[in-house]
């Protein structure tokens, strides 16, 4: 409990030097979002620049430690204000929308690549040297690949060569209008088909390559040769004695992918156009939107925290050596 | 130069193809701008050509020559990394240090504020930092971008050297040379240092790695100056010349295939080199099957009391592969993890 309880306190601290810094990197960087617009809109008169800081609320506003304290109050009642770049939607339902996209394709497309890396693993480190286990350097290739190469490889022969899938947005707009519908949900799963495969495909080597290497050590273990040497199937071998304890560090790593979900394939995204939220959170780095960034950033760094927390948890109850640090301490 | 060959013929032959691989890229990066058949900013008439005896890679939309952008790019991306590099991992050797040395509060803080700066998810970040800094006067070149993956890419390692560092400090020559009257900065210096240098190594070989796959993902999604002609602007501008929809492959495809090869280069060097400091990875390629039982040919025992084995060289060598960084530090998996966020 005591562990938990620091852990706790730990993530909170993390937290709090994270909305800090959220709060101090757009006042200490060059060119603000006023600056943005009347750059984009060079028609502009000098006395717009007033008009644009009241609107935006950028202007001067008494000093840092005011401002800093105004800001706190505003983060933890959720209320980012409005969106420069979408001006007048508010950001936290910008972010709404972008947040069940992302959740949808990445999280969905994090799982299988999981549970297909793991088995493969499982099989590859339980067969080491085998034909599996020499595939591994092209299993590496794969992971080396950058995500959004392989996401341009997958357009140009499955979209543009092909025009088997659909190579940019969520679904299609003009001939659908969303809702429970077969047509409508079809339409979304052609869509979400390529940005998923190019997700599973290029992180299933990692999975595998942990899975394998911790098998291959657990295989080599005396208690596996006892259960070998007592006749038992090699299917209840495999499963209940060696992965079963080899699984411990790659839920570790689940958890942990399971917080970047939200911060997605912040990349890939932008690569397919889809309306997650790396897409978001690059336009609003290049529209210099600053309330949207703050509030994607603060998302993706709370998912992550949460994540952390949620393993550590898991772990504990899970791995009886942490409990019995716990208790030497 | 005995001691490298032993060391060569030790090496699985994945991690040979590692070394090799990366001897192809750092030539390239040498001499490849020496090279450059044309100035890769100039625009030609001949647009979006195939590759052809003129133009090996072909050439843009813009009628720009690939194969010199891809010459530069190569070096440009690994002079980028490379700086990035030395910058972290000074900064991780600084921090840890003090951090174990000084102990106390100050070690209090600084360890919180790696642990903390470890959990912050780093690409967003990254993102939030560049798009301010991106399309004002002080985001030109390749500083900026140099400056800000530096700023984030320390904790890894300083987390490392500091756990490395109290246990060098807790050892008994360095009480003797205290006893001595050696001032702080010279144990420092002389003492405590020189025997993590294996361990700085690696740390340097893990930073660069990260810095390639950042900077091109930066690069790619236009964060970066795009008249430098890294890898990843090569991929910015086709992706934003359309050279998908004109089928330029010849465009995106070298840049792209370069990073690959790159990492899986690196990744290479590393899973070989935990090969061949652990001896049941190895062994798992010489497991031989006798009545469809698995045998192994050497007893997976552990011999107590002996040294850690891993001496010269060979323990030089060990010391790049990112399995060192995780036994040393005692940490969990920190692979998935740093990997998961780079995407």
């Amino acid at each position: 409990m005591q562990f938990l309880l620091r852990r706790l306190a730990f993530y909170l601290v993390a937290f709090w030097v994270a909305i800090t810094l959220n709060f101090f990197i757009p006042r200490a960087m060059p060119g603000s979002a006023v600056d943005a617009v009347l750059a984009k809109f060079p028609q502009l008169l000098p006395p717009a620049r007033k008009a644009l800081e009241a609107t935006l609320g950028t202007g001067n506003q008494g000093s840092l430690w005011s401002q800093y304290l105004t800001y706190l109050n505003h983060v933890f009642h959720l209320d980012f204000g409005p969106s420069l770049s979408n001006y007048p939607a508010p950001v936290t339902s910008i972010v709404a929308n972008g947040v069940y996209w992302t959740i949808g394709l990445v999280g969905v497309a994090t799982v299988i690549a999981f549970i297909v890396g793991t088995g493969l693993g499982i099989l590859a480190g339980w067969r080491a040297g085998g034909r599996l286990d020499r595939s591994l350097p092209g299993m590496m290739f794969l992971q080396a690949t950058p995500y959004f190469f392989l996401a341009l490889l997958l357009i140009q022969v499955f979209g543009i060569t092909l025009h088997v899938f659909p190579v940019a947005g969520a679904y299609d707009g003009i001939n659908y209008t969303p809702g429970w519908t077969w047509p409508y949900i079809a339409n979304v799963l052609d869509h979400a088909f390529l940005p998923a495969l190019t997700i599973v495909v290029t992180s299933v080597a990692g999975w595998m390559l942990q899975m394998r290497n911790v098998m291959v050590t657990t295989v080599g273990e005396d208690y596996v040769m006892a259960a070998q040497a007592k006749g038992l199937s090699d299917r209840r071998v495999v499963f209940t004695y060696a992965a079963r304890n080899a699984l411990l560090p790659q839920l570790q790593g689940f958890g942990l992918a399971i917080g970047f979900v939200i911060s997605g394939a912040l990349v890939m995204e932008i690569v397919f156009s889809y309306p997650g939220i790396g897409y978001l959170l690059l336009n609003a780095a290049a529209s210099k939107d600053t309330p949207l960034m703050q509030a994607i950033f603060l998302l993706i760094t709370v998912a992550v925290l949460a994540a952390n927390l949620l393993v550590d948890i898991v772990l504990v109850f899970v791995d009886p050596r942490i409990r019995a640090r716990e208790v030497a301490r | 130069m005995k001691a490298l060959a032993r060391l060569w013929r030790r090496l699985p032959g994945t991690a040979k193809a590692g070394v090799i691989m990366l001897g192809v890229f750092l030539l390239i990066a040498i001499i490849g701008p020496e090279v450059t058949p044309y100035n890769p900013s100039v625009t030609t008439p001949l647009q979006a050509a195939a590759p052809s005896g003129a133009h090996l890679f072909g050439t843009t939309q813009t009628g720009q020559d690939v194969l010199s952008q891809f010459l530069i790019g190569v070096r440009l991306t690994l002079e980028l990394a490379f700086w990035v590099g030395v910058i972290a991992t000074a900064l991780s050797v600084i921090i840890g240090v003090t951090a174990a040395y000084a102990g106390g509060l100050v070690d209090e803080l600084l360890s919180l504020l790696t642990n903390v700066f470890l959990v912050i998810p780093a690409l967003p970040l990254l993102i939030v930092l560049l798009g301010f800094l991106n399309g004002t006067s002080a985001g030109q070149g390749q500083l900026p971008v140099i400056f800000v993956l530096s700023l984030l890419g320390w904790p890894w390692g300083a987390r490392v050297i500091r756990a490395q560092a109290l246990s060098i400090r807790s050892r008994d020559f360095i009480a003797a040379t205290r006893e001595t009257g050696e001032r702080s900065w010279r144990i420092i210096g002389f003492d405590v240092i020189p025997n993590m240098v294996s361990l700085i190594a690696a740390s340097f070989v893990n930073t660069v790695l990260y810095a390639v796959g950042a900077s091109v993902a930066l690069a790619f999604i236009g964060l970066t100056d795009p008249n430098q002609w890294s890898l990843g602007t090569m991929l910015y501008w086709a992706q934003l010349g359309n050279a998908l929809q004109i089928g330029a492959w010849w465009w995106y495809v070298p840049p792209g295939l370069a990073v690959a090869l790159l990492g899986t280069a690196l990744v290479l060097l590393n899973t070989g080199i935990d090969e061949l400091s652990n001896p049941r990875l190895r062994d798992a390629r010489s497991a031989t099957k006798i009545a469809s039982r698995r045998v192994w040919t050497t007893d997976p025992t552990p011999v107590f009391g002996a040294p850690d084995g891993h001496r010269g060289l060979a323990g030089l060598a060990r010391s790049f592969s990112r399995k060192s960084l995780i036994d040393e530090a005692g940490v969990g998996t920190g692979n998935a993890e740093k990997a998961g966020e780079l995407r």
